[in-house]
């Protein structure tokens, strides 16, 4: 009999083996899945992780992997502020809508006002507190009236996609698109448009606010007493109220600074790479950043690194598709499979495996 | 002589990094009251558990009635003849008492059927209990009549008792001695787990005497002093705290006309708290679990809130403030659930040492934590107070419960304290560990702090408090010196009898008949 036994310590080996371990089970789970679909497994794993870095065609995946990556690791940090906690904040998704939405709308509230060392920093606020509103809303009914900040902010993502459509087909109408759903174009308004800092290289301001949170993150989480007080109160909650930890206001926190990241994200996303308001401008950065979050170890280095590989499955998700006719299904079974392997290896990092020789008989 | 009715020969249970038992041999009569005295983790529990089945052993035998006994279960176990009351009950509260006793049963009668049945055996063995109270509406007591009840109907040779007194008042300890003793004349075996010598000495027939999971001697208790048995199970000699004599200084800290709700569903509500604790003396405050111990801590900790001038610091009002505010002042608490609550399991030793200490050793400026601080805390708490890790780097669940004990409470006595709250703060803990701590509060009220020990072992507050006050019910008796206090003063102050001045007209209604005979 197979029998797990709880380790006295968690394992720091496994700890950063299982992500590795779960890359590499998710190829071989992934492999055979492409195999039963009559693609050639190795064609198609080299297609996803190995053409779009160092392939014929790098020099455009390159940048498209900075475009992917930026919102993921930007949302992924704040979300795992909260993960730490035990705040579960699933609605990123929906702060990342509606900071894009406030931000563009501050935008187009200017146009065609040029001058963008106004215009530019007002929008990148106005679009940290939309997702910071937004999050508000699971934020205090759950410190208000005890409601599980799972389902609100979740069931929220759906609001905000509503108020998405709305908007594209109502008030941030471009007045100029023929009719149309969409506002303008805010790529093609200097003072608010989130171009790219050398050109062709994918980089934009998102990224750089991304590698910022990264670093804040890395040192809140290791050297500021915020930080330890998120990690007691996750790893315990009664031991951080005994530590003085107030626990509504944690919660309000970690809501807080997920919401304004998603919210920063959404913002540079409209004015850059999305570059208009519009029904479908949401493509699912908030859920998946949950992914690079728990791939990521919660962890802002971890969380970067995740980052950047789940822009390659992304990535090489496509070209699979456009190039080997992989369905588009098989690719998110893929990528659900990597965050199904790791919370399966995890089990790993706390307990380890027994084989009970006499239990048999 | 008559052939033993249970015997064990050889037993050996090892786990991961431990033998558990050893070698463990012993054999036990028809109408014996039969003890297994050790120290925590001496391997009693393992033993009982390997007999009822829980646990399968490595090596050795066992023979019940003469015959081979090797259960593979509970059930194997009670279709044998062999019953046990754990510890920890396991009863559902928002059951009544003959529901909860169906649930236990293979077979159930018709819970009319049932409730005469109870009301049978609870007459014939004086253990007073209505079938149909809700077990949540019940004392601790009570509970455990519930489950020996359970036990009883199933007619057992064989009864295993894991220390049963540990919750129990000394008049239900009475009771609970009546029962078993009525038990044996019926030719019953009763196992007896407890570290209690006083207990054991005053019941058992015989003892097996476990340390280190091996039988380390067996004798008639009843031959042997106390401290002749304490020194079998420990192995070494005793070392008793120094003296308490000291005079009190003025008032530290007292609490006036508090009432708090609990938080805990189930929990318990304080009402109209009087306290008072000066320099230089520990305040004992003995009670059964659950009669308001937590919510205590919780008040004075600063987990819990309350009107500010509830709690006075001298005369500054402290009942609104937080627990670092309160630390910045000088009241510290140690709570007693080590893990989970005074630490945080998966954490190591250098976080867990900046969990309380954050404030008051100046381990945050500007918001940041200076870890060098945090670690030469625990560094300190770990060499001052003999914690046996590898390092401070340790997580705290990989500590053994003495050890993390003894690093909750050097935690907070390193911090210099002026007021230590400490809850439970020799719970689980072997003898010479338990000593070890209380040796440390005693030099903490010697050097002028005021101590307040909330604990369920009477011996224990007796042994090192100047003052005794009893929490029953969320209300705390009028303290009264430890000096010449007896125990029926004690067991009445606990039964919650509190104008114990008036004596002999005391109301409180059943409580009051029990505590007739007390003395064991």
């Amino acid at each position: 009999m197979i029998r797990l036994e709880r380790r006295p310590a968690p394992s720091r080996a496994w700890a950063w083996a299982t992500p590795l371990l779960a890359v590499l089970a998710t190829m071989v789970a992934g492999g055979l899945l492409f195999a039963f679909l009559g693609k050639d497994p190795l064609l198609v794993i080299r297609t996803i992780f190995w053409d779009p870095i160092l392939g014929e065609f790098a020099f455009y995946y390159r940048g498209q992997l900075l475009v992917k990556a930026g919102p993921l690791i930007l949302i992924a940090i704040g979300l795992s502020l909260g993960f730490r906690a035990g705040v579960w904040n699933i609605g990123a998704e929906g702060q990342y809508i509606m900071g894009a939405i406030c931000g563009a709308a501050v935008g187009l509230a200017f146009y065609p006002l040029e001058a963008r060392w106004l215009i530019f920093p007002l929008m990148v606020l106005a679009g940290g507190l939309g997702g910071f509103l937004w999050a508000m809303i699971p934020g205090i009914l759950r410190t208000r009236f005890n409601t599980n900040e799972i389902l609100v902010s979740l069931l929220l993502v759906y609001v905000a996609e509503q108020i998405l459509a709305w908007m594209a087909l109502g008030p941030l109408r471009s007045p100029d698109g023929a009719g149309f759903p969409g506002s303008r174009n805010l790529r093609h308004y200097d003072s608010a448009a989130n171009h790219e800092l050398i050109s062709g290289s994918g980089m934009h301001w998102g990224l750089v606010a991304a590698f910022i949170a990264v670093i804040l993150g890395h040192v809140l989480l290791s050297r500021h007493i915020l930080g330890f007080n998120i990690r007691l109160a996750g790893a315990s909650p009664r031991a951080a109220r005994f530590a003085g930890v107030n626990p509504g206001l944690l919660v309000l926190t970690c809501l807080g600074v997920s919401g304004a990241l998603a919210g920063f994200a959404g913002l540079f996303e409209v004015a850059g790479p999305a570059g208009q308001i519009n029904i479908d401008f949401n493509v699912g950065y908030g859920f998946t950043a949950i992914i690079v979050a728990f791939l990521g170890r919660l962890h802002p280095v971890g969380i970067l690194l995740a980052g950047f590989l789940m822009a390659l499955t992304y990535i090489g998700g496509e070209a699979a598709q456009a190039t080997l006719g992989v369905p588009a299904a098989a690719i998110q079974a893929f990528q659900g499979m990597l965050l199904f392997f790791l919370l399966a290896l995890d089990v790993m990092t706390n307990y380890r495996v027994r084989i009970d020789a006499r239990a048999r008989a | 002589m008559s052939t033993p009715l249970l015997e064990v020969r050889g037993l050996r249970k090892a786990y991961p990094g431990v033998v558990a038992n050893d070698d463990v041999s012993f054999a036990a009569r028809r109408g014996e009251v039969h003890a297994l005295l050790g120290e925590n983790g001496a391997g009693k529990s393992t033993l009982v558990k390997t007999v009822y089945g829980l646990l399968r052993p490595d090596e050795g035998r066992m023979m019940l009635d003469g015959r081979d006994y090797a259960p593979a279960s509970p059930h194997d176990a009670r279709q044998a003849g062999v019953a046990m009351v754990f510890q920890h009950f396991s009863l559902f509260e928002a059951l009544d008492v003959a529901e909860n006793v169906a649930l236990g049963m293979e077979v159930p009668p018709p819970m009319r059927e049932l409730a005469t049945r109870i009301r049978d055996v609870s007459e014939t063995y004086g253990l007073p209990l209505d079938p149909n109270r809700l077990v949540g509406t019940l004392s601790a007591g009570e509970r455990q009549r519930v489950e020996i009840i359970r036990c009883l109907l199933q007619d057992p040779q064989v009864l295993i008792m894991d220390e049963p007194t540990s919750v129990l008042t000394p008049q239900e300890v009475a009771i609970l001695f009546e029962t078993l003793k009525r038990l044996r004349t019926e030719g019953k075996l009763i196992l007896y787990i407890s570290h209690k010598l006083e207990e054991i000495r005053a019941l058992c027939d015989w003892a097996t005497i476990l340390r280190h999971g091996r039988v380390t001697g067996s004798c008639d208790p009843r031959q042997k002093s106390a401290r002749e048995l304490a020194e079998t199970m420990v192995g070494s000699e005793l070392a008793l705290p120094a003296a308490k004599t000291r005079e009190p200084g003025e008032v530290a800290l007292s609490i006036a006309g508090l009432t708090a709700a609990s938080g805990a569903a189930f929990g318990t509500e304080l009402k109209d708290l009087f306290l008072e604790v000066r320099r230089g003396e520990i305040l004992g405050i003995g009670g059964v679990a659950g009669n308001g111990q937590d919510e205590l801590l919780a008040v004075l900790s600063g987990e819990s809130r309350s009107a500010p001038d509830s709690i006075m610091l001298g005369d500054l009002p402290i009942g609104s403030f937080g627990p670092n505010e309160r630390r910045a002042l000088g009241v510290l608490a140690a709570p007693e659930e080590r893990l989970g609550h005074a630490t945080a399991p998966d954490m190591n030793l250098i976080e867990n040492a900046a969990l309380s200490g954050r404030r008051r050793m100046g381990m945050v400026s500007r918001g940041f934590v200076n870890w060098g601080k945090a670690r030469a805390h625990a560094e300190h708490v770990i060499e001052q107070f003999d914690v046996r890790v590898p390092g401070a780097g340790s997580v705290a669940r990989s500590l053994s419960g003495g050890n993390l004990q003894k690093f909750v409470i050097g935690r907070e006595i390193l911090q210099q304290p002026d007021v230590l709250v400490v809850n439970q703060p020799t719970w689980g803990l072997d003898a010479a560990a338990a000593a070890a701590i209380r040796q440390s509060l005693l030099d903490l009220a010697g050097q002028g702090a005021a101590v307040i020990v909330i604990s369920q072992d009477l011996d224990e507050l007796m042994e090192i408090s100047t003052r005794f006050s009893a929490l029953n019910e969320g209300r705390l008796s009028k303290p009264r010196d430890t000096d010449g206090l007896t125990l029926e003063e004690i067991g009445l102050m606990l039964g919650g009898a509190h104008d114990l001045e008036i004596g002999q007209g005391l109301s409180a209604p059943d409580r009051a008949v029990e505590a007739g005979e007390t003395s064991p």
